[in-house]
């Protein structure tokens, strides 16, 4: 096990998170993509804490810790957004939500 | 030994992954996301970060997976009005992934092995999040709590009007 093989799997979920968020018609999948984007990030903090020259000191495990705890508010008022969406529009669907469209 | 978990916890995680980015039953998808986590708190717990990937499990799987499932449920899911997939995310996610191995290969990292460490226990932890980390602590608690307002907010009937 080396740190590049922790990155490249932590790049391939960073994008099929990307391709969720991006190709995803619903919009609770657009939010569960950027999630997955999120906890790439977290394995990125984790490895490069754990493979430094000096882990003894826990810098990564807090950040991971923090970034959880924001992701977790992310969801909550991302879940909210999209049933608040839902009951004005009636659908989840992000090609039907096109109001502003000039 | 390790080698063969890393593999196993990696096919399992990214198999997932792609379930919840192509799969077209909601329900199947956010279940699949359930399984990704697990595999992602998998791999925290190869790294010797057990906290952190309890933590995982609580925060994702007990409480957003749920929160997603009832999401799903409380809107009606119409994927039959749904067109198929939209290819230009595919090229625009395959090249990002291009970008980064490209990155991670070229990149000539200090060590390849990692050291052994003594365990980071849960009281260690709590220290430091009192000492050194108390103000973060305090900005996530607000943080929180006005997450948790604004979600209130705006899922409330607008009973007033």
């Amino acid at each position: 096990m080396t740190l590049s093989i922790f990155l490249i799997v932590s790049a391939a979920l960073f994008c099929i998170g990307l391709l969720a968020a991006l190709s995803r018609r619903h919009a609770i999948f657009i939010l569960i993509g950027i999630e997955m984007m999120l906890a790439a990030a977290n394995i990125n903090f984790i490895a490069f804490w754990r493979f430094a020259p000096s882990p003894a000191q826990p810098i990564g495990v807090m950040v991971a810790i923090f970034s959880i705890a924001i992701a977790a508010a992310e969801a909550a008022v991302g879940l909210a957004m999209v049933i608040a969406v839902y009951r004005h529009f009636r659908t989840t669907n992000v090609d039907q939500l096109d109001r502003l469209k000039g | 030994m390790s080698a063969v978990a890393f593999v196993i916890i990696a096919i399992l995680t990214l198999a997932a992954a792609m379930a919840v980015a192509t799969l077209q039953k909601l329900m199947h998808a956010a279940l699949s996301f359930a399984v990704m986590f697990l595999g992602i708190s998998a791999f925290f717990f190869l790294l010797g970060a057990e906290f952190v990937g309890l933590v995982q499990v609580f925060v994702y799987i007990g409480a957003v997976a749920v929160l997603i499932v009832f999401t799903i449920l409380l809107t009606r899911h119409d994927q039959e009005k749904t067109r198929g997939f939209n290819w230009s995310g595919v090229v625009v996610a395959l090249a990002v992934f291009g970008g980064l191995i490209w990155a991670i290969t070229k990149t000539k990292f200090l060590q390849s092995a990692p050291r052994p460490i003594e365990p980071i226990t849960v009281h260690r932890i709590g220290e430091l999040l009192m000492t050194s980390y108390v103000w973060p602590l305090l900005c996530v608690g607000v943080l929180l709590t006005a997450a948790l307002i604004g979600a209130l907010i705006l899922v409330m009937e607008d009973k007033g009007q």
